[in-house]
């Protein structure tokens, strides 16, 4: 009788998972005690047995499941506390591994490790295993089915402790942990900052070349948990998820017309981005969240107006004729770079955030297009239509330009919220096949996400608190 | 800490399917030659007339007779372009004829680009080409207000190859009679 109480409820939980919006909550940072291993200092990058720079890129680490306690019943992923922390060391490892970061190796490849062992590495073992670093963590249920998460990682050469968190998140959130485990494990060794845990809202493709069902899609920067928002009745293009992930911006034809509305996650409902007749496109957030930039079309001229996040009254930004569209602020708000064919093609172009001082920062050859600024501030990302359509880099200046890709048609890049990652859409000649790829700032590590139907238009959004 | 259990209704608000230019896409070849308009309509509609049930042929004012009585429901335009050449002003004063012969028609232009460029420039670029073709019209006296545009920027190809002959037909504006 027992059991089968306990298996509803946990069926009940289960559920309640896969009805949850996905609203954001902090995962919430518990303090851990230091292991037996000395600590090493933290220089803000990779200390310890490795010395250059760029080597951390090849480093071994070695993930074994995170051991629990006790196993107690869990409504998250595998059911009990030791099936989950199996779990959770496969989506650490998933996450080093697929950015091309490091050579890890997972729990499906090591030995389990004992609840006391977390703390207390058995380096010895490890070193005759070549392993170079060691992410050894717990998993723990708790009061209200909550979940404590414990993460450490070890350099194993030197025998130390180089970082240790903790965290407590809800069943339905559990992925969450191992994201915050693989992005202290990221910035420790690499020096940047985090970026995994995060989120990508995209249109999801499906039909044929000339009868497209577009649908708005979100999903986690590792295409887990991943839902559609719209139905694909009609048309959905260009989300941009806002700075708090509780509103997404998206362009669709739902009466009829395009036209941007503003999606909010947690209720369901959307509103119009303004109500002026226009047709409008391409919505941008403002780095706090306050604005949202949008283009409207009047008489075949487009131009770019600034609107409350909340509503309100619009400012028009650009006044020249021609086509002005889109628009990406500095991360510090007080600029913005834009496209425009006010010359005669599609250039980028620098505005202060009021619209002032608008001049053309690009000069090369062939056509910028879908400039994005870089969260870090120091690139701007965009789509040159030069011969094939590639996605560049440039510094803020337009100089420096540097291509991430070569392919016949890859646009619309988004950055990672690091700004070490592009990701864009690749569409394929003929079929009209689309996918979303990325790439680093290397443009060597390029990789296709996995998602469930063809993808276009990605959107990635800031490290969730 | 966990966030409450909020429910989300589908795509909450009216997810309406988007009708409009669904259906709108017979073509006709546009090699045709260029001449005002065909010497067969032209005859038989010189006079407002009258509905006639029993002749064969498109019902007077309808989709199917304007299609039958024009050179085009589309013309074309040049990559990176929306500047309506000799070609397509002979097609659209084809049209504005019709709409001087039925003035209680409305038209809404549709205007496409080919997938050679990137999306959110391809929606304003249909934009602006679907409001040359407007422009083009009311200056041979149809009214303005006869006249809706809408842009559907690459999202809706005719011709589906990757080759110039291809992104030459989609870079286009199409114009569908509304009552």
């Amino acid at each position: 009788m027992k059991p089968m109480i306990l298996n509803r409820a946990r069926r009940a939980v289960l559920y309640l998972a896969l009805a949850l919006p996905g609203l954001p909550a902090h995962a919430q940072q518990q303090p851990l005690p230091a292991s037996s291993a000395p600590q090493a200092a933290d220089s803000g990058g990779l200390t310890g047995s490795v010395t250059d720079d760029s080597a951390w890129r090849d480093l071994g680490i070695a993930i074994p499941a995170f051991p629990t306690d006790r196993s107690v019943a869990t409504g998250a992923d595998g059911g009990n506390t030791e099936a989950l922390g199996r779990n959770l060391a496969r989506v650490v490892f998933s996450d080093l591994k697929n950015n091309g970061l490091f050579k890890p190796t997972g729990p499906d490849s090591l030995p389990g490790i004992g609840y006391a062992e977390v703390a207390a590495p058995a380096f010895a073992g490890w070193r005759a295993r070549s392993a170079e670093m060691l992410v050894q963590g717990f998993v723990k249920g708790g009061a209200n089915g909550q979940l404590t998460v414990g993460c450490y990682l070890y350099d194993v050469a030197l025998g130390k402790e180089l970082a240790r968190q903790g965290y407590v998140v809800s069943p339905v959130e559990w992925r969450r942990a191992a994201h915050k485990c693989a992005d202290m494990v990221y910035s420790r060794l690499s020096g940047e900052s985090p970026f995994f845990d995060s989120k990508i809202a995209y249109i999801a493709e499906t039909g044929p070349k000339d009868h497209r069902r577009k649908q708005l899609a979100i999903m986690d920067s590792d295409g887990a948990n991943h839902r559609f928002i719209t139905s694909g009745q009609a048309v959905a293009l260009t989300p941009r998820y806002s700075p708090d992930y509780r509103q997404i911006a998206y362009l669709s034809y739902v009466d009829g017309r395009p036209r941007i509305y503003v999606y909010d996650i947690g209720t369901g409902h959307q509103h119009l981005v303004t109500e002026a007749k226009g047709p409008t496109f391409a919505p941008r957030w403002s780095p706090d969240g306050r604005y949202i930039l949008y283009s409207m079309a009047i008489a075949g001229n487009t131009d770019i107006y600034r609107v409350p996040a909340t509503g309100g009254q619009s400012v028009r930004l650009t006044n020249t004729p021609g086509i002005n569209i889109g628009g990406s602020y500095s991360p510090d708000g007080r600029k913005i770079v834009f496209e425009s064919d006010r010359g005669g093609s599609q250039q980028v172009y620098v505005m202060n955030a009021d619209g002032s001082g608008q001049h053309r920062i690009t000069f090369f050859g062939g056509r910028a297009a879908t400039p994005e600024w870089s969260p870090r501030g120091d690139q701007i990302a965009f789509t040159c239509i030069c011969g094939n359509l590639r996605v560049a880099v440039m510094d803020p200046d337009g100089h420096n330009r540097r291509f991430l890709t070569d392919s016949w048609q890859d646009e619309a890049p988004t950055w990672s919220p690091n700004g070490r990652i592009v990701q864009f859409f690749r569409t394929e000649r003929g079929t009209g096949h689309t996918s979303i790829w990325q790439v680093d700032l290397t443009g060597r590590n390029e990789r296709r996400l996995k998602t469930p139907v063809d993808a276009s238009d990605p959107a990635w959004g800031p490290v969730l608190p | 800490m966990s966030p409450s259990p909020v429910f989300v209704r589908l795509a909450g608000v009216s997810l309406l399917i988007a009708s409009v230019g669904l259906a709108g896409c017979a073509h006709k070849p546009k090699e045709l030659p260029p001449q005002p308009v065909s010497a067969s309509t032209s005859t038989q509609s010189e006079a407002m007339p009258p509905a006639q049930p029993q002749q064969s042929g498109p019902v007077p004012g309808s989709e199917a007779d304007f299609l039958a009585s024009v050179i085009s429901d589309t013309v074309h335009f040049d990559t990176d372009k929306y500047g309506i050449d000799g070609e397509s002003e002979g097609i659209l004063r084809s049209q504005a004829q019709w709409l001087a012969r039925y003035p209680g028609k409305a038209i809404t232009i549709e205007g496409h680009c080919d997938e050679r460029g990137t999306r959110e420039y391809n929606l304003a670029l249909g934009e602006r080409r679907a409001n040359a073709a407007k422009n083009y019209l009311i200056g041979l006296g149809v009214d303005a207000s006869r006249i809706n545009t809408i842009s559907y920027g690459k999202e809706r190809p005719v011709a589906l190859g990757s080759d110039e002959a291809a992104w030459a037909k989609n870079r286009r504006a199409v114009t569908i009679t509304v009552n």
